[in-house]
């Protein structure tokens, strides 16, 4: 990608975290660890990646994304507010009642979320069901689904990884976001996933290890995994959860915890600062 | 009644997804390592390209069906009961009764009449949880007549459903050319005055034959059979208790959260009327044939017809 593209991608990222903040803050409840870690992955997805509309959400040929970690909405949110699905200021209405930006995505509420989800190990078996039924279909979208490493302690993801397989489902692209955390904290000691790359091709997956902060690593994957024929793909990126905030990052404590009024002002200080220095490069 | 035609409603299922695969190229089978035993093989032999196998994996196979029904196909799942119901509770629950997502599920094997294979596999429980999903329909034949019309209204109905089959084969008491369906309404199958009977499933057989028992003695019930669980066809019960003053609800689920609870639930708000409950009394099953079972556990024509001049 060139020099100017990547810069516009990273000014983006900047303003889906600031999105989280903002929604976590005024619900003064949310995720913003696992959202902050995934930033760029929303960002490439929504405004690199994605065939999408807008301004026709529910388009039969767009390609699909399923939150299988759906706690991170808020980032989802923030940007599919960015791309255009529904007006920014309606991310401060996040998990106020009444709401269609509910705590966890909701397809039936909120323009530009393809399926519910919420309860972890679901929505990768969605998505697989999304990618056979599109086969089935004779339709050419790609099917796309993010999952937290600690969501793979899960069952149910190892049933739909051999699914997926099974089925040669070449148009589902997966993707784990290896932040290290989850709630009790490292995931190597709560209940280790690892070694997950390993365990993929053992799968039966094609598998791409990346940084997922960088947005050059991300495209190099996303086009291999177009690129890949007759099995599935996974990325597996090492994220910092929290990303760009300072008191958040690697931090488990704000896995699921809103920034306060004065936590609130520093990170929208930092991630503005930020800001700025992507758009002085 | 040597000469009644039995035939198991899972064997009417899988003919009909066969007949209704024929006319809708949109209706797709998922199954879980059961094909054979819940027929939906029937199917899959004339159309494999879109009958699939999700191995003995029954939560990513509800999962995955809502996502093929978001993509806007209309999947019908099967499995049995305990593990379409019971194992899978979560992700109906989550992934399609939540998002009103257009999934069939045709559970098999519902009920004590699994026999030899025992309480494990004997599902009780399933109309309990199913019911406790918003939005959901939830529905048992009383014979193969009934499992045909209820596949095909099921493909129609735009939702979440549920219905469950029998492992055993029942006696046929529709008449496959006037019968008619439509979820949600019970049918009068014979008429009384002193009592009726509500029941579904195979529980509508013996229903039929307490009617029998009970006429020799000089007592007149109505009997109908409430294939449709939820919603409940709650004219039609609170008309039964208007007309007869005295319920008894059959059904092969436990007496907690079923059928009989939901008339319960329905009459002591709007009509409070004597209410008997033939079910399975908070037991687990055991092994056994299929009609020594249902005799242990007190679902036949007789405890049925005791449960009505008890009422009396």
């Amino acid at each position: 990608m060139t020099a100017d593209e990547k810069k516009r991608l990273m000014a983006l990222a900047c303003r889906v975290r600031m999105g989280v903040i903002e929604g976590t803050h005024s619900a003064k409840a949310g995720h913003p660890g696992g959202s902050l870690s995934a930033a760029e992955l929303f960002t490439y997805l929504y405004f690199k990646e994605m065939k999408v509309d807008p301004e026709h959400p529910q388009w039969e040929a767009r390609d699909r994304f399923v939150l299988s970690k759906g706690h991170t909405a808020p980032g989802l949110y923030a940007a599919l507010a960015l791309r255009g699905f529904f007006p920014w200021e309606e991310l401060k209405t996040l998990r106020h009642l009444g709401s269609r930006l509910q705590g966890h995505p909701n397809m039936n509420e909120t323009p530009g979320v393809d399926m519910s989800t919420g309860s972890l190990g679901q929505g990768i078996s969605a998505a697989a069901g999304m990618a056979l039924a599109a086969k089935y279909q004779g339709k050419s979208c790609r099917v796309y689904t993010l999952l937290g490493d600690g969501e793979i302690q899960e069952g149910e993801v190892w049933e739909a990884m051999m699914f997926a397989h099974h089925y040669k489902l070449d148009n589902l692209c997966v993707v784990i976001d290896n932040n290290g955390l989850q709630i009790d904290g490292n995931v190597a000691d709560v209940m280790s996933p690892y070694p997950i790359p390993e365990k993929l091709r053992a799968f039966g997956f094609a598998v791409a290890e990346i940084d997922g902060h960088d947005f050059d690593a991300m495209e190099a994957a996303f086009t291999l995994a177009r690129e890949t024929k007759g099995v599935p793909f996974a990325i597996v990126m090492k994220t910092v959860k929290g990303k760009d905030v300072s008191y958040m990052e690697n931090q488990a404590g704000w896995h699921g915890k809103a920034p306060n009024d004065e936590e609130y002002e520093q990170a929208m200080a930092e991630l503005k600062a930020r800001l700025a220095e992507v758009e002085a490069m | 009644m040597a000469d009644v035609k039995k035939i198991a409603t899972r064997e009417s299922y899988g003919s009909a997804l066969k007949e209704l695969g024929a006319v809708h190229d949109d209706l797709v089978v998922f199954d879980a390592d059961l094909a054979g035993a819940t027929k939906t093989g029937t199917f899959q032999k004339t159309f494999p390209e879109r009958h699939f196998d999700c191995g003995i994996a029954e939560g990513n196979m509800m999962a995955a069906a809502a996502g093929a029904a978001a993509m806007g196909l209309v999947p019908f799942v099967s499995s049995f009961a305990m593990f379409a119901a019971g194992r899978a509770f979560e992700q109906v629950r989550n992934s399609i009764g939540y998002p009103h997502l257009n999934v069939k599920i045709g559970a098999t094997h519902g009920g004590l009449s699994v026999g030899e294979d025992g309480a494990s596999h004997q599902c009780c429980e399933d109309f309990a949880v199913m019911r406790s999903i918003p939005g959901m329909v939830v529905m048992s034949p009383a014979d193969a007549v009934e499992a045909r019309a209820m596949v095909q209204a099921a493909y129609e109905h735009q939702g979440p459903v549920y219905m469950r089959f029998g492992r055993s084969a029942v006696p046929v008491i529709h008449d496959e050319d006037s019968f008619h369906f439509q979820i949600g309404k019970g049918e009068i199958l014979r008429e009384g005055a002193d009592a009726a009977i509500l029941a579904n499933g195979l529980m509508v057989a013996e229903a039929l034959n307490a009617a029998e028992l009970l006429s020799a003695e000089g007592i007149s019930v109505r009997v109908v059979d409430l294939a449709t669980v939820k919603p409940l066809d709650e004219e039609l019960v609170l008309d039964c208790a208007r007309t007869c003053g005295r319920i008894v609800t059959c059904e092969e689920h436990s007496v907690i959260g079923g059928l009989g609870e939901a008339v319960c639930a329905l009459l002591s708000e709007k009509l409070p009327t004597p209410v008997r409950r033939v079910g399975v009394q908070d037991v687990f099953g055991c092994s056994g044939p299929a009609a020594q079972v249902l005799e242990h556990y007190g679902l036949t024509a007789q405890n049925i017809a005791q449960a009505v001049k008890d009422l009396r």
